[in-house]
């Protein structure tokens, strides 16, 4: 497989674009990364409708938890899915379908999650994809976060950092 | 811009650049040192989420500290790493690399030919925690070959030795490693990455004592531990305190959690975390500002270290010359295929009457400092056998290139010809 490699430009306009996430695979246990991804994402002003057939009816961190993408009763832009590669196919599919009735514009297959033939399907439907990345550790790292804990941001700029 | 294109810029542009962008508060252009011990916390969920790991900020010096974060995210840069974290000094780096993949009764493979200080460390202070060294020719790929096994937790190399001028064939030692599910650990301080890549040779893990070449002047102590990002250490399965749950951190799996900078979280968050050595904030400030010239610095300090060691090899008093920069050297061949911008400028050479001579050549220099420290902007000499390595038997002495008639020069900015005529005079 060859490396994915997305240009920091095009990963800041698109975290700057969004609103809405649809966490896939998102977990109540707080030591979780999926938790902690979307007390994260809160923090910074997103707002994050978690999805999980077996907590469906709940809530995570004061947000109703939801069986399916589908069953979401708003728009949402971007899908954020914590599920293994094969699953990723399923739910990217899912969202292709969805796209316009909720407004689905991006898909985001979290760290170690990759699905070449989806990321293919998906784009071809007019949506962006990000796959083998976590959008905490992309947001930390372009905008300076991820940095201090001596993390390679691999950002050259004589620009001062605006937040 | 397309989505895929990423810019990339050269070494000498992130030697001065990386990790330092200008103050989002205040617009300084140049790192501020922040002198402080410790940061207030928003609220208490948000001092819990920085306990427990899931968020990113500050809470006290003695684990990130933003001024040592510009220097651990510049090393990483150069080193083109995932993560660097940064302590006080090159042995702690060692300490705390090791401290992160090793049980007590575990064991890993080092080569001989290294600094004095690492095998006191490896050979004498390990073994008290229960990490056993196996010390190997590592100038021998056959002797590597039957050493190695895949109980060994790491591979411990330094490729531009110190004091020895020996330069090893680190992708061959890197199969090695890998063939048995290890990573290879580098000490690559006499290089810097400004002559050698060690990532680009198989290399997992990068060791620096930041104190020499570094930060350049001589002024400041440090060490850096440095991270590739692509050893696998789940599937190498010999790694509980990466991939198993740490008791310490509500049961959370640091490569799992944190992927491609795990072994970094976990060696700042649990090894600096516990036992201490944190690099100061001038400190790293100080090896931020010699960084910035590191490239400059590099190229004078092997231009001139050519030129002496060329003066000595024609001197008649000095019977041989251990400089991989020299056609003479059996290892100019690697040298010129690992680090083809110059060997360094840290080598040995052996004076005519043994351990006596030695005394009194560096008793004799007189711009060229007697003392025990390597990649300053001064010249340095040093007689190994009654210094850094005394501690070592003549056998040992000689096995790291450390024997009786030995000294080792660390060759500095000044002109090179005061540096050839101090030598002259203090031989004559």
């Amino acid at each position: 497989m060859t490396a994915l490699s997305y240009a920091n430009e095009y990963l800041t306009d698109l975290l700057q674009s969004v609103k809405t996430v649809a966490m896939v695979g998102a977990s109540a246990k707080t030591n979780r990364p999926s938790y902690f991804v979307m007390k994260y994402l809160q923090g910074k002003g997103y707002r994050v409708i978690p999805v999980n057939p077996g907590l469906a009816g709940g809530e995570i961190l004061g947000e109703k938890v939801y069986s399916s993408l589908s069953d979401i009763p708003h728009t949402f832009e971007m899908v954020d899915i914590f599920r293994n590669s094969e699953a990723a196919g399923v739910i990217t599919d899912e969202a292709i379908a969805l796209r316009e009735e909720k407004g689905i514009k991006v898909i985001w297959m979290q760290l170690t999650v990759r699905n070449d033939e989806a990321c293919v399907r998906a784009e071809d439907a007019g949506l962006d994809v990000i796959m083998d990345r976590c959008p905490k550790i992309e947001y930390g790292r372009l905008f300076g976060e991820l940095s201090w804990g001596g993390i390679n941001s691999g950002i050259i700029s004589s620009k001062r950092l605006k937040r | 811009m397309s989505k895929h294109t990423i810019k990339n810029y050269g070494i000498e542009t992130r030697a001065i650049h990386a990790g330092s962008r200008p103050d989002s508060e205040t617009g300084a252009r140049n790192t501020p040192i922040y002198q402080t011990t410790s940061y207030v916390f928003d609220d208490a969920d948000h001092a819990a989420d920085l306990f427990n790991l899931q968020t990113f900020g500050f809470i006290y010096s003695r684990l990130t500290n933003p001024t040592v974060a510009v220097l651990e995210e510049r090393i990483a840069n150069l080193e083109n790493g995932r993560a660097a974290v940064c302590c006080a000094s090159g042995h702690s780096a060692q300490f705390l690399a090791f401290f992160s993949l090793m049980e007590p009764g575990d064991r890993f493979l080092a080569s001989r030919n290294l600094y004095g200080g690492s095998i006191t460390q490896f050979g004498t202070s390990f073994k008290r925690l229960g990490w056993h060294v196996d010390f190997v020719d590592a100038t021998d790929l056959e002797a590597v070959k039957q050493a190695i096994t895949p109980d060994h937790k790491a591979f411990f190399i330094e490729p531009l030795a110190n004091p020895g001028g020996v330069v090893l064939d680190t992708q061959a030692l890197a199969d090695l490693a890998h063939e048995n599910n290890m990573p290879l650990v580098v000490d690559n301080t006499l290089a810097t990455p400004m002559l050698f890549q060690p990532f680009d040779h198989g290399a997992d893990i990068i060791t620096h004592s930041t104190t020499k070449f570094l930060a350049g002047h001589g002024t400041s102590m440090g060490g850096a531990i440095v991270e590739k990002g692509t050893f696998d250490w789940a599937t190498a399965g010999k790694y509980p305190t990466l991939c198993e749950p740490d008791p310490a951190y509500h049961g959370m799996r640091f490569f799992e959690t944190f992927g491609d900078f795990g072994f970094s979280m976990k060696t700042r968050c649990v090894g600096l975390r516990d036992f201490g050595p944190a690099m100061s904030p001038t400190n790293a400030f100080n090896t931020i500002t010699g960084i910035e010239t590191l490239h400059l610095r590099m190229e004078r300090h092997v231009q001139n270290a050519l030129k002496v060691a060329n003066f000595l090899e024609n001197h008649p008093k000095v019977s041989w010359v251990s400089y991989a920069g020299l056609p003479s050297s059996p290892y100019y061949e690697l040298a010129q295929k690992y680090m083809p911008k110059g060997a360094g400028s840290v080598f040995t050479f052996g004076v005519k009457g043994g351990y006596e001579a030695g005394v009194k050549l560096v008793e004799s220099v007189n711009l060229i400092s007697h003392l025990a420290n390597i990649g300053d902007t001064r010249s340095l000499i040093i007689h190994p056998a009654s210094t850094t390595h005394r501690q070592l038997t003549e056998d040992q002495q000689i096995a790291a290139g450390a024997g009786p008639d030995v000294l080792r020069l660390s060759i500095g900015l000044e002109t090179a010809d005061d540096i050839i005529r101090d030598l002259d005079e203090a031989l004559s």
